[in-house]
Formats: C-alpha cells, sequence, structure tokens
C-alpha cells in the first residue's frame, strides 16, 4: 500500500461486509420466507432486495431481513416495510420485478407502490 | 449476493467449549441448502458472554444464539437461514426487552448485559474477522495511523494521548501521554528506541487482553506503530504468554498481513516512517508482567525485575528507551486518534478517563467480559451487567485487581469504579479481573489461595517478597488450621507493611494487599478461626465436622457407600416412624470431604 487513498478504496470496498453488523438501519425490509412464500417466490424476491439496495447505495439506510409465514398465505410473497414513525406497508403477491419499482419509488423515492399493497389486492 | 452473515465466536472460550465443530457443520449445511451464495460464514473474536459459548450471532437481524451445539446446527439453517424462523429455544432469554411487532426481540444488543456496555476497545471484538485485515480496514482500520503520518507532528499525536487522559490499563494507571513523552524527550541523541506491548496477562480471572489480540490484533499492531512514530522509535516487540495459542497465531497472522499491505515494514505510506513488530512468547512467569523483568525476558534473559530508576523511557530495553503499555491501552489508541482527546475524555470520571474491560468471574451469572464507562459502580457491574450471584445466594466481596488487589465489601457496592477510588478503599484497578465472592466464600481462604500464587511467582531475587510471602502464608494457613493465635493477626500485620514497604518490584510491594484488605474488611472472620476455632463459611477442612441428625436418618446407608475413608457406620439407635437405625460419622476417619452430605436425599448431614 503506497497512500491513503489505496487504504480508502479497501475500506469502501469492505464496508458492505460489515455495515451488516453495524446494527439496524432505519428501513426494516422483510420479507416472508416461510415454506409458502418460498413457493410462491419468494427467493428471487429477496434476493433482488438484497441486490438492489446494495447497487443503489442503501445498505446504511436499508436493513433487508426475513421472516418467517406472515399468515397471509394466498398473497405470498408478502414484503413488509418498517419506517421508524411511519406506519408498516405490506406488499403481497411480489416479483423481482416489482421488488425494483418499489426499491425505486419507496425506499429510495420515500412514497409507497400503492397498487401493490395489500389495500390494493384484497 | 450476501444477504446474511454467521458469526461463530472463535475466541478461547468458544473455541474450548466446540465452537470449531460448529463451524464446520455450518459450513456442511449452508452447502447442503444451497445457501453458500447468500450466506457468509465469519470467525470472530470474543462477544464477552463467555458462560453462554459457543455463541452464534446471525446478522442482519442480530440474533443471538447460545450454547449451540452441532446437533443444533441443521436445524438453525434450515429454519432461520433458509425459512427465516428464529430459533427460539436457542435464543438467550435475558433480552431485557420488549417485543416489537414481528421484529424478534433477539439481538445481543437488546441483553440487560449489553445495554450497559460502552465498548471502546473491544468494538471490533465479536464483530470483525480477526484473521481478515479487510474487515478491520472497513471498520476504519489504519486510518489513524494514516492520519498521524500525514497530518500530525509527533508531540502533536503526544499531545492528543495526554489530553485525552488515558492510563495505563495493566494496573498501575501511569498517564499514557507522559510516558510517551518522557520517552521522546528524556534521552534527546537516542540511536534506537524500542515500543514494547505487555501481554503477559497473569492475573488469575484476567482475560481482557487475550480477548483483544484474538478478536483485534491489527488495533494493537496499529497503536504500537503510532506510538512509534510518536516517541521517535522504529521497533517494537509483542511480549505475549505462550499459553495464549490462538492469540499467537492471530498475531502472527495480522503482523503478516500489515506487512503485505505495507501497513509495516519500510517507508509506510510513502512518509518514510519505517516501523516493524515483532513477537516473543512468555514461558508465563507472573513476574514477567512486570516491566523490567519483562523487557529482561526479551533481551533472552531470565525474567528477573530491577530496581528503577534508571526508568525504562531513559534506559529500558537493550539499555535504550522504551515504552511499555498493555494491550488494552494500545486498543484505546487508534479511536482516540480518530475521535479526539475531548471524546475519549469526555467518558469517565474526573481522574479516570475512558472505559475499562473487566473479566467477570466467580460467583456470577454471566461470567464474561464487559467494558463499562470508568465510574460505573460495582454494584451496576455485578446487578446489571453480571446478572446477579447464581442460586439466590448473597454477595459478600468482589475481588479485584488479582494477586495484587484487595476485596471490596458490600458496602462499598456503590462506590464508582476509577484508579483512585479504588485504591482508598484498599484494592486496585490491576488489570481489570473481577471475581465476585458469595456467602460460601471464606475471605482467610481467599487471602491464603492469592498467597500460594505470590509464593509459586515470587522470583527470588529479594528476601522480603521470596521469604516474606512464605512467611505470610505459613501465618495464614495456621490460622485455616484452627491453630492461629490473636498475636499473629497483629505480626502478619506488621510483615504486610513489612514486603510492601522493601520488595523490589510490583509483585512483592502488592502480593500483601490480599491479606491486608481482607484483615481490613473481614477481620471478623479471622477471629472466629481464631477464636471460636469455626469457619464461618465452611470451607476450611481442619475447622469443619460432618454430622448426621440420627432423628432425620433412615439408615439407607447412602451416605456410607460414598464415602472414600469408610468414616461412617450403622449406630444402634432407630429414630420414631424409621426402619433402619440412624448412621454416624466417625470423626476421626473422616476427610471431609463431603461426599457423603451430597449423597443424602433427606438432608440428615450438616457441616459446621
Amino acid at each position: 500500500m503506497k497512500s491513503l487513498a489505496e487504504l480508502a478504496a479497501i475500506r469502501e470496498k469492505m464496508k458492505d461486509r460489515v455495515v451488516l453488523r453495524e446494527g439496524q438501519g432505519d428501513i426494516r425490509v422483510v420479507v416472508g420466507m416461510a415454506t409458502c412464500g418460498i413457493a410462491a417466490g419468494a427467493r428471487p424476491v429477496l434476493s433482488a432486495f438484497v441486490e438492489g439496495v446494495a447497487n443503489a447505495g442503501l445498505s446504511d439506510k436499508v436493513t433487508v431481513t426475513q421472516t418467517g409465514c406472515i399468515g397471509i398465505c394466498q398473497y405470498e410473497p408478502v414484503v413488509e416495510v418498517f419506517e421508524s414513525g411511519k406506519e408498516k406497508v405490506t406488499y403481497v403477491k411480489m416479483t423481482a420485478d416489482k421488488a425494483k419499482e418499489v426499491i425505486e419509488k419507496h425506499l429510495k423515492g420515500g412514497s409507497p407502490v400503492a397498487e401493490y399493497t395489500i389495500g390494493q389486492n384484497q | 449476493m450476501i444477504r446474511a452473515q454467521v458469526l461463530i465466536c472463535g475466541g478461547t472460550g468458544c473455541t474450548s467449549s466446540g465452537s470449531k465443530a460448529i463451524q464446520q457443520a455450518f459450513n456442511e449445511q449452508i452447502e447442503i441448502a444451497g445457501l453458500s451464495e447468500e450466506v457468509k460464514l465469519v470467525q470472530t473474536g470474543c462477544f464477552g458472554l463467555c458462560a453462554l459459548g459457543p455463541v452464534v450471532i446471525i446478522y442482519p437481524d442480530g440474533t443471538f444464539y447460545s450454547r449451540v451445539t452441532t446437533d443444533d446446527v441443521p436445524e438453525i439453517v434450515s429454519e432461520h437461514l433458509l425459512k427465516g424462523r428464529v430459533v427460539e429455544r436457542l435464543v438467550y432469554a435475558d433480552t431485557g426487552a420488549e417485543k416489537v411487532d414481528n421484529v424478534a426481540d433477539v439481538s445481543l444488543s437488546d441483553t440487560a448485559f449489553y445495554k450497559a456496555q460502552h465498548r471502546v476497545a473491544l468494538r471490533n471484538c465479536g464483530v470483525i474477522n480477526p484473521e481478515n485485515i479487510d474487515e478491520y480496514i472497513a471498520m476504519d482500520g489504519y486510518q489513524a495511523l494514516g492520519k498521524v503520518l500525514t497530518e500530525m507532528t509527533p508531540e502533536e499525536v503526544i499531545d492528543v494521548v495526554l489530553k485525552s487522559g488515558l492510563r495505563g490499563r495493566g494496573g498501575a494507571g501511569f498517564p499514557t501521554g507522559r510516558k510517551w513523552s518522557m520517552a521522546r524527550t528524556l534521552v534527546p541523541d537516542a540511536d534506537q528506541k524500542y515500543v514494547c506491548c505487555n501481554a503477559d496477562e497473569g492475573d488469575p480471572g484476567a482475560f481482557m487482553d487475550r480477548s483483544v489480540l484474538e478478536g483485534d490484533p491489527h488495533a494493537v499492531l496499529e497503536a504500537m506503530a503510532i506510538a512509534g512514530y510518536a516517541i521517535g522509535a522504529n521497533q517494537g516487540f509483542i511480549y505475549v504468554r505462550a499459553e495464549y495459542p490462538i492469540a499467537v497465531s492471530r498475531l502472527k497472522i495480522a503482523i503478516q498481513q500489515a506487512h503485505e499491505y505495507g501497513l509495516l515494514g519500510k517507508n509506510i505510506f510513502g512518509t518514510g516512517f519505517d516501523f516493524d513488530i515483532e513477537l516473543r512468547l512468555g514461558a508465563g512467569a507472573f513476574v514477567c508482567g512486570e516491566e523490567t523483568a519483562l523487557m529482561t525476558s526479551i533481551e533472552g534473559k531470565r525474567g528477573e525485575p530491577r530496581p528503577r530508576p534508571p526508568f525504562p523511557a531513559v534506559k529500558g530495553l537493550f539499555g535504550k528507551p522504551t515504552i511499555l503499555n498493555n494491550v488494552e491501552t494500545y486498543a484505546n489508541i487508534p479511536q482516540i486518534i480518530l475521535k479526539g482527546a475531548d471524546w475519549f475524555a469526555s467518558m469517565g470520571t474526573e481522574k479516570s478517563k475512558g472505559t475499562k474491560v473487566f473479566a467477570l468471574g466467580g460467583k456470577i451469572k454471566h461470567t464474561g467480559l464487559v467494558e463499562v464507562p470508568m465510574g460505573t459502580t460495582l454494584r451496576q457491574i455485578v446487578e446489571e451487567i453480571g446478572g446477579g450471584i447464581p442460586n439466590g445466594k448473597k454477595f459478600k466481596a468482589a475481588q479485584t485487581g488479582g494477586p495484587s488487589g484487595g476485596c471490596i465489601p458490600a458496602e462499598h457496592l456503590d462506590v464508582p469504579i476509577d484508579y483512585d477510588n479504588l485504591i482508598a478503599i484498599g484494592s486496585m484497578m490491576g488489570s481489570g479481573g473481577l471475581i465476585v465472592m458469595d456467602e460460601d466464600n471464606c475471605m482467610v481462604d481467599i487471602a491464603k489461595f492469592f498467597l500460594e500464587f505470590t509464593v509459586d511467582e515470587s522470583c527470588g531475587k529479594c528476601t522480603p517478597c521470596r521469604v516474606g510471602t512464605k512467611r505470610l502464608l505459613e501465618m495464614l494457613t495456621k490460622i485455616t488450621e484452627g491453630k492461629g493465635t490473636m498475636e499473629d493477626l497483629d505480626e502478619m500485620e506488621e510483615l504486610c507493611y513489612y514486603i510492601k514497604n522493601n520488595a523490589l518490584c510490583g509483585l512483592g510491594q502488592t502480593a500483601p494487599n490480599p491479606v491486608l484488605s481482607t484483615l481490613r474488611y473481614f477481620r471478623d472472620e479471622y477471629v472466629a478461626h481464631i477464636v471460636d476455632k469455626k469457619c464461618p463459611a465452611g470451607v476450611c477442612k481442619k475447622l469443619l465436622t460432618y454430622k448426621i441428625d440420627r432423628e432425620k436418618c433412615i439408615g439407607c446407608g447412602m451416605c456410607a457407600r460414598q464415602c472414600p475413608a469408610a468414616a461412617i457406620s450403622k449406630t444402634d439407635y432407630t429414630a420414631p416412624g424409621k426402619k433402619l437405625p440412624a448412621m454416624e460419622i466417625d470423626p476421626q476417619k473422616c476427610v471431609k470431604c463431603g461426599a457423603c452430605m451430597a449423597a443424602c436425599k433427606f438432608k440428615a448431614i450438616s457441616k459446621e
């Protein structure tokens, strides 16, 4: 290593790897990953969120995690977004493409994508 | 893309309870579940809750699993990692937090054990992989060294350390900045200087230095390089005990990685500053933790202390100006450089700044490592963080400072802990071992235990320590055998002060402290041994008698079967309502092992 710039480059590169352990971001994206969720295709949704959040540079702010059965199996894959001080948003029948839209509009832009929420799909 | 990380403790505590096998099992199960691309295993240093090991933490949710076995691993992988369901039965129960929504209240940071802690020296322990320099760099590692070399003069570095108020964490509490400043200025024309790290942690019950070396070795290397720049040295030595194999191997890896990155060696960051570090393994002599003995040992000679002055800052290793700091002291340095002296000085008490790591042991629920701001009370550490004393027993005393320290009785539980307060109440900080004792501990026996240790570890160079501690131990033994007299107490006290005032080094000068502090606070226990010939806690065997209550004894004979000395036999008395004659113990034959009492299901046997 010859310079501080090189040190900074390693730090940036590695940051994503340890940020996961630094406690929780302001926003939590929880993907339902029980058997029903996985069967309905929750896995690509989860991957889309993990990758999308990292690519959008939101790793500091957003924690993507999974949970068990949320209890509304007919609407799987279900994704819930928790943000402190705001009402929980529940997205249903998610796909990887919808996930990208949610990252763009909701996580980045701050306004939930109403058409994918449970309220619009009952 | 990694979405979850499984952190497995690879500290000495968890390694001995089987964490290596668990890591192996996770590897296999993650492979079977096809999650290798999504889940990453990370071996870390000590998390601090050694009593609950092996410890596994899963991020991003931070779920804290304790006492994990290899049989639990398939369940954790299929339930938690695949389906996202927390395996409740393995979660550490005492979280002290309310359940919020469906966010599991199982995170380590929610536990009462962690909430009151403030981690500075231990900040990376249990968070990063100590064998991966990149993870240390990601946590701002080597930034402080970069800052020092490119933006600060050596005088400015010393000034920051001085202003931070950091004092030596090895025990004596000498201001670190002053030590550095002396080494920089006292011998202006020195051709060579040295930076040494004291990792010869020897107090019974203390293991924080080991945990820092195992969990965050680069922090120590970085701090030593900073110290080298500050005092004008380009060679460092870490003196670490050979009994710490994991710490030694991680230090070796860390030094090699730092070399590969050019963070040690020649021309660091292109600034022309050279610094290198070598390891020296100690053979485990307690006296080698004393600074002059440690340096003598590094030189390849028998580890014996020498009189001071000259102090090491003037004439140290190989006769050159040298600074010697403890592992935990170094672990604070990079943070102080990055966050500033004011940040560090904002924690702690007026004369003791920052935080202190304590190794909790003895009669306490959460055996382990805790780091708290200076000025935290003993009560908070024992009751809140440590979880109190198990089995509903009563707190009697806490021993701090190992064989150099003393016992703190219940009446001083609310004293804010710092260097000066501990000395005022007859103990000392020491390296931070904190052994909790309950009503079942005999204070005379405790004093005897520590004296046995110092008698063993005295190097023999000076008479007050070599002969004095031996005589002290003989007097203590006499008392525990019920042969002591009240005159012995006075004589013992006199001898204590004589040793304190005349011994050559810190080992001898502090060796009588356990006796003096127990005499001060628990004199009544000494008197009970001497006058009543009784050991109130029921520990000193020579003063114990085991008795069978013949009204309660049903004559089953379980006790006689367990007795190794054939001291129990039948009597010809049968208690009313019992079918068989009662048993009795022959005091002449009894070896006081207590096996009969443990075997009796009818609580008919008692000791007094």
